[in-house]
């Protein structure tokens, strides 16, 4: 079978001990920074991507995928041990995590976040590697046209999910999509917007707007609220072996978030967050059994479920970036963004010239799941341990390792000039209102959507009506049409703002 | 006409001038037509239809009640000031500044600086802690990026090493 060959392969690049060890150090450094509250993926894989310039392009990936699970995962034992949420997709963790850790029993919430997670892992791995193929086919029947349209589609997806006004977010992406511009246009040589300074002409750097507004512009933002009085669990957490009965109301749900988390995951603009809203949702609606603790006061449920789709999610939330070479979050638009640093544009392609890289990182995943299980059930000490520095000690570094970060990108200050002025403009989107994650997931895709629009029209002859005649392009054109009816629909209107309040 | 959301207007107000801005740019570059795309003709594109987002935003924030008026809320001058300046003297410690004839000082000094610039963003600011802060994440960073990842960084000040 193909499915088992190709996974085998997959395993033979993961399993050297090269790639074995960046999947730990990528899997350790990502849970290091992802507990610290405030940091969210984000921000992580921006910080530690200069640490990957000088890898061969393999490992780099798998120490970047292995960052962004243990990014990820930190996010949630944050959640449950300090009621912070490290990051937008543990919110809802937050909510039963916490209240089992008032109650003594932060072990099985974490056990099931870590158990939860791992199943949730290994079953969204496998749906990548099925899935990959197939899509891979469909991705080489794409004309300009339907590029263009499917990204206008993964943009109104990924706005549609972001929280707060709708009409702001999609301003995000244009302001995305026009600093994307920035920099020598490919096809004609001019040098756009980039009032004669040198260094513009090869456009803004993502890592630079990442890092400032992701990286200053929250920590400013942060600073300026009075600090918060923390309540952390410092006290051992003992028990961490889930009990029988938490076994069993445990296992269900973690299947059940697993399928919610694979299905959304794989949604133009789905991924981590949405997959844990839904899934926190349905486990709400179902009914209790007799003797069982309600939602919100702790109930195992409340963390297994979400947690598993989390991590369903993310892991599927890599076929549209693999298969089709168009990111559905922010976190997957570093991921091109890494990618192109070494050389590998991202889509169908890499599956058929570059299958050692492809197969690898996938078999990776699956092997970044397993290590987060083992790193982290014996070292939740040492996590809880980090939890307790207090944020006056930490965001100096932060400031730090972003400043260096950026300079070694280039190892040029015009970085670090950059940096600067993308953490200013950051607090001032946090000050109106402005969700950042649209904005990064325009810039990357701005060129994309320029040359496709560009090769469209060329082909059509400047008719625009290309983009609806073609039955392909018009299916996503529609499709992102509904999701946008479907959002402004009074009904759900209310539902969707109520949800966001929720947070 | 009174401002129902603060928030709300400003950001609009900023796609607005943006759009305009990318907008107005797009026109000194070739523009083409549909056909044949010139360089000016997709950010035009783009920029008009910022601006007029920006327009939308802001006619709502003028229109749609708030409880509140949304305010923006005081600005955090300190943090601002303090981490950006933290940043952009990273920067010239590092790199030096021909401009000003400011030599280039190396990673460890502007390690130092950097430490205590944004420290004091905070609300509670210790010499010692910082102090001690400081040379650990100098240490660390020498060891973590000069010696393990070997990125090219000028680790002392040029008149030191010459």
């Amino acid at each position: 079978m193909d499915l088992i060959n190709n996974l085998s392969l997959g395993f033979s690049v993961a399993f050297t001990m090269q790639n074995l060890m960046y999947a730990f150090i990528g899997c350790f450094l990502g849970t290091l920074i992802g507990v610290l509250p405030g940091v969210g993926p984000v921000a992580t894989i921006a910080m530690l991507l200069p640490a990957t310039y000088a890898l061969p392009p393999v490992a780099a990936l798998i120490m970047l995928a292995g960052i962004y699970y243990g990014a990820q995962y930190g996010g949630s034992t944050t959640a449950i041990l300090v009621n912070l949420p490290g990051e937008s997709s543990s919110v809802v963790t937050v909510i039963d995590g916490y209240q089992m850790a008032r109650k003594g029993r932060a072990g099985p919430a974490l056990a099931a976040a870590g158990i939860g997670s791992f199943i949730a892992g290994c079953f969204g791995t496998l749906i990548l590697a099925g899935f990959a193929v197939p899509l891979t086919e469909v991705a080489f029947k794409f004309g300009p046209a339907e590029y263009f349209s499917l990204m206008i589609l993964g943009l109104i997806g990924a706005v549609v999910l972001a929280s707060g006004s709708l009409i702001k977010a999609i301003g995000m992406i244009v302001l995305g999509l026009l600093l994307g511009l920035v920099g020598t246009d490919v096809n004609s040589g001019v040098a756009r917007y980039s009032f004669d300074i040198p260094e513009l002409t090869d456009g803004i750097g993502f890592i630079v707007i990442a890092m400032g507004v992701f990286g200053y512009g929250e920590i400013i933002a942060n600073l300026s609220h009075p600090a918060e009085q923390r309540e952390v669990f410092t006290g051992k957490v003992e028990h961490i072996y889930p009990t029988k009965e938490d076994w069993k109301l445990m296992m269900p749900a973690i299947l059940r978030g697993t399928m919610i988390g694979s299905a959304l995951g794989i949604l133009p603009g789905g991924g981590a967050m949405l997959s844990a809203f839904a899934a926190y949702t349905i486990e709400k609606k179902t009914k209790l059994k007799p003797g069982e603790v309600p939602f919100g006061k702790g109930n195992i449920r409340g963390v297994a479920s979400p947690e598993s789709a989390n991590n369903a999610g993310s892991q599927t939330s890599f076929i549209p970036l693999l298969t089709l070479g168009i990111p559905p979050n922010a976190v997957m638009a570093l991921m091109v963004g890494a990618m192109t640093i070494h050389n590998i544009q991202p889509g169908p392609q890499v599956m058929t010239s570059n299958p050692e890289l492809f197969w690898g990182l996938i078999a990776s995943m699956w092997l970044g799941n397993l290590m987060l299980i083992i790193l982290n059930l014996p070292l939740i000490g040492l996590w809880i341990k980090l939890l307790t520095v207090p944020y006056r000690w930490l965001f100096p570094a932060i400031v730090l390792f972003c400043a260096i970060g950026v300079y070694s990108t280039n190892n040029n200050t015009w970085d670090v000039w950059m940096v600067g002025w993308f953490g200013i403009i950051g607090y001032i989107f946090i000050k109106l209102g402005m969700e950042p994650a649209p904005l990064l997931l325009g810039f990357i895709l701005g060129p994309m959507m320029e040359e496709n629009l560009r090769r469209a029209l060329l082909l059509s002859r400047g008719d625009w009506s290309v983009l609806v005649t073609r039955p392909l392009s018009a299916t996503l054109l529609g499709l992102a049409l509904l999701l946008l009816i479907i959002v402004l629909l009074p009904a759900v209107k209310s539902k969707r703002e109520e949800a966001f309040v929720e947070e | 006409m009174r401002i129902k959301s603060q928030k709300d207007f400003f950001a609009g107000l900023l796609y607005f001038a943006v759009g305009v801005a990318f907008a107005w740019g797009a026109t000194n570059y070739n523009i083409g037509d549909g056909a044949r795309m010139g360089p000016g003709y997709f950010p035009l594109l783009l920029g008009i239809v910022l601006a007029i987002i920006g327009g939308i935003v802001m006619f709502q924030a003028m229109v749609v009640e708030t409880p509140d008026g949304d305010p923006i809320g005081k600005w955090a001058w300190k943090p601002l000031v303090f981490i950006i300046a933290a940043n952009f003297l990273f920067g010239i410690l590092l790199g030096g500044w021909p401009l000003l004839g400011i030599p280039a000082m190396g990673l460890i000094i502007a390690i130092f600086v950097l430490t205590f610039v944004a420290a004091a963003a905070g609300t509670e600011f210790k010499f010692i802690e910082v102090l001690i802060l400081a040379i650990l994440l100098a240490a660390l960073s020498w060891f973590a990026f000069v010696w393990g990842l070997n990125l090219q960084f000028q680790v002392w000040p040029t008149f030191i090493t010459g």
